[in-house]
């Protein structure tokens, strides 16, 4: 099975944003960027279909130079090669500029599945996959938290509301949107990360692509959200601020 | 020109966020002075066509063919694109349900247009809509604008809008049958299913301490159990906490796990991702530990303890202990 995994790579998840006011975004520079968390498990999962019935592990990443990180590390968990789409103001991309873009680099690939993580922790659009499926004129199923091949095609399990579940039949080629959880992550081994280094990463732009910038929406302005409450802040030592928690739990929600 | 709300159901009954997108798209059209119309999808949806015939709607489209009485992407994204270009709506509005997620990026890109996911509220400027939607886990806005021609795309959060200002009135109803092929809809959908019954029933709780990736390691468990026990409350947690397996699934509280309204909702290391917050803005006093000032789960949180969670819950155990005597 040939797979191609796409991942993104996003500020670490920890980081404290501040928003730069002439760009609409936050200021990135000094951030440390990771993988996207959904596109982790992702990648694990198409590692393991790999491990399972034989393949190919292809990772595709649209992002800046700075990207070259996170792929390394995809190729250190054991993909075994990557298309880098070069880019380095993605933010003129809407994600169906985007899905068009990653479209045109798969063109000679023609995968057996392509999975994508359900959605990104930066822009949480949650529809680059679904539009990359409707692009590239697959059949597509989301929230995916099991891949089982068939005969003909696949079965997967898609996650519902409310502790519900549904298994889908699809023929492949296929597009799947994996849901975090799905399976358990690898680390890269100290092999794996020597081996990446001489595995082939091959980089294109979107002018070599053909694909030029285009948004149908438009951010006009970041800020922090509003409190929607008021929230009363404790403060204090860990002591002082426990013993007035006790207070009002005491007197005022009178749970004790 | 108008507002369409595609509005979802399952076998008969209403998905609950149909509701709320409904109240969104009649606020919506008396902002902009635009006409509202509603759409149910289905193999037979005339009943609930007739329920939605008693709202302040223009007009109420009952969509149904045989091929749509289980839900595929492709034969919802087929109907419904047949559906817009007759109707010709501005601006298509849905539920953001895990339904809505998996068809309505597809519809919209048949249409070459990118749909404003997630919405949690709006304005309008000088005639203008601005949509208001949630970055980076939920701990910045944006104020999104359309560009370029109609038809606009849009689907709003769960509890953005309230269900109960749905205005009442009557609207004409119109059967819309689309023309839709078996061998287009190239998924087999299965039947439901539930995992296994659950054994914790946290809706019951009165209290409920919860808690996500500020524990760090499963080792570190014990730590929030321990208050969970001293307040005689339920341990819950955060998706990624059921993920690694440190607690069972059946624990999770969020959009995929359990929707709770406990009297005391204690989290502890958790920063308050929108999937969480659907999950437990309800409860009726909530406290947040977390060492992260700007989480977002201070914004919903009643009261607020910025620090270490490793140093305040040892303290906060003591300080019930002494206080219970």
């Amino acid at each position: 099975m040939k797979i191609v995994v796409c991942i993104k790579q996003v500020p670490a998840r920890d980081s404290l944003l501040r928003v730069d006011p002439s760009t609409a975004w936050i200021q990135e520079d000094d951030l440390a960027h990771e993988i996207n968390e959904p596109d982790a498990y992702a990648l694990e999962e198409g590692l393991q279909l790999k491990e399972k019935h034989g393949g190919e592990v292809v990772v595709l990443c649209a992002g800046p130079a700075a990207a070259a990180q996170t792929i390394r590390e995809a190729l250190a968990k054991g993909a075994d090669r990557a298309i880098h789409v070069e880019e380095e103001k993605l933010g003129g991309f809407d994600p169906l500029a985007l899905s068009r873009l990653m479209a045109a680099a798969l063109q000679t690939e023609k995968p057996d599945l392509v999975l994508t993580g359900l959605q990104s922790d930066d822009l949480g659009y949650g529809q680059t996959g679904v539009i990359l499926a409707e692009v590239l004129g697959l059949p597509h199923a989301t929230i995916i938290m099991q891949v089982e091949k068939q005969d003909s095609g696949i079965r997967v399990k898609r996650e519902l509301e409310d502790g519900w579940f549904q298994h889908v039949d699809m023929p492949l080629p296929a597009l799947l949107t994996i849901q975090s959880g799905i399976n358990k992550l690898r680390y890269a081994t100290l092999m794996g990360i020597k081996k990446a280094k001489s595995k082939e990463v091959k980089r294109l732009t979107a002018a070599e692509l053909g694909i030029a910038q285009r948004a149908c929406i438009r951010i006009e302005r970041m800020y922090p959200p509003e409190k929607s409450k008021h929230t009363q802040m404790l403060d204090g030592s860990p002591k002082e601020a426990a013993a007035k928690l006790v207070e009002k739990l005491k007197f005022e929600v009178r749970v004790i | 020109m108008s507002i369409l709300a595609i509005l979802e159901q399952r076998a008969g009954v209403w998905h609950r966020m149909s509701w709320e997108t409904l109240a969104a798209a009649q606020q919506l059209g008396a902002e902009l002075g635009q006409p509202v119309s509603a759409a149910v999808i289905g193999s037979d949806v005339s009943a609930l066509g007739g329920e939605l015939a008693a709202k302040r709607l223009e007009r109420v489209y009952a969509v149904e063919h045989e091929l749509l009485k289980d839900y595929t992407p492709d034969g919802y994204t087929a109907a419904l694109g047949q559906l817009i270009a007759a109707a010709k709506p501005r601006l298509v509005l849905f539920p953001h349900t895990y339904q809505v997620r998996d068809f309505a990026p597809k519809l919209a890109t048949s249409r070459e247009r990118v749909m404003v996911s997630d919405v949690v509220s709006h304005r309008v400027e000088g005639g203008e809509l601005v949509l208001v939607r949630q970055l980076f886990q939920g701990k910045m806005n944006v104020d999104v604008h359309f560009q370029g021609d109609p038809p606009y795309f849009a689907s709003v959060q769960a509890g953005a809008y309230r269900a109960d200002k749905v205005a009442a009135g009557s609207a004409a109803m119109e059967k819309f049958a689309p023309e839709l092929s078996a061998s287009a809809i190239r998924t087999k959908p299965q039947e439901l299913f539930r995992e296994s019954q659950r054994a914790v029933d946290l809706t019951a709780a009165e209290i409920i301490v919860s808690v996500g990736r500020g524990i760090k390691e499963a080792e570190n468990i014990p730590v929030v159990q321990k208050l969970a026990d001293v307040l005689g409350a339920e341990l819950a947690a955060s998706r990624p906490i059921c993920d690694n397996g440190w607690l069972p699934m059946e624990r999770q509280v969020g959009s995929s796990g359990q929707t709770v309204s406990p009297k005391l909702y204690l989290a502890v290391g958790i920063s308050g991702a929108i999937q969480h917050l659907v999950g437990m803005k309800g409860a009726k006093t909530i406290v947040a530990i977390n060492k992260d000032p700007e989480a977002p789960i201070f914004e919903v949180a009643d009261y607020g303890i910025v620090g270490d969670l490793f140093q305040v819950v040892p303290a906060l155990v003591e300080e019930i202990q002494k206080a219970k005597g």
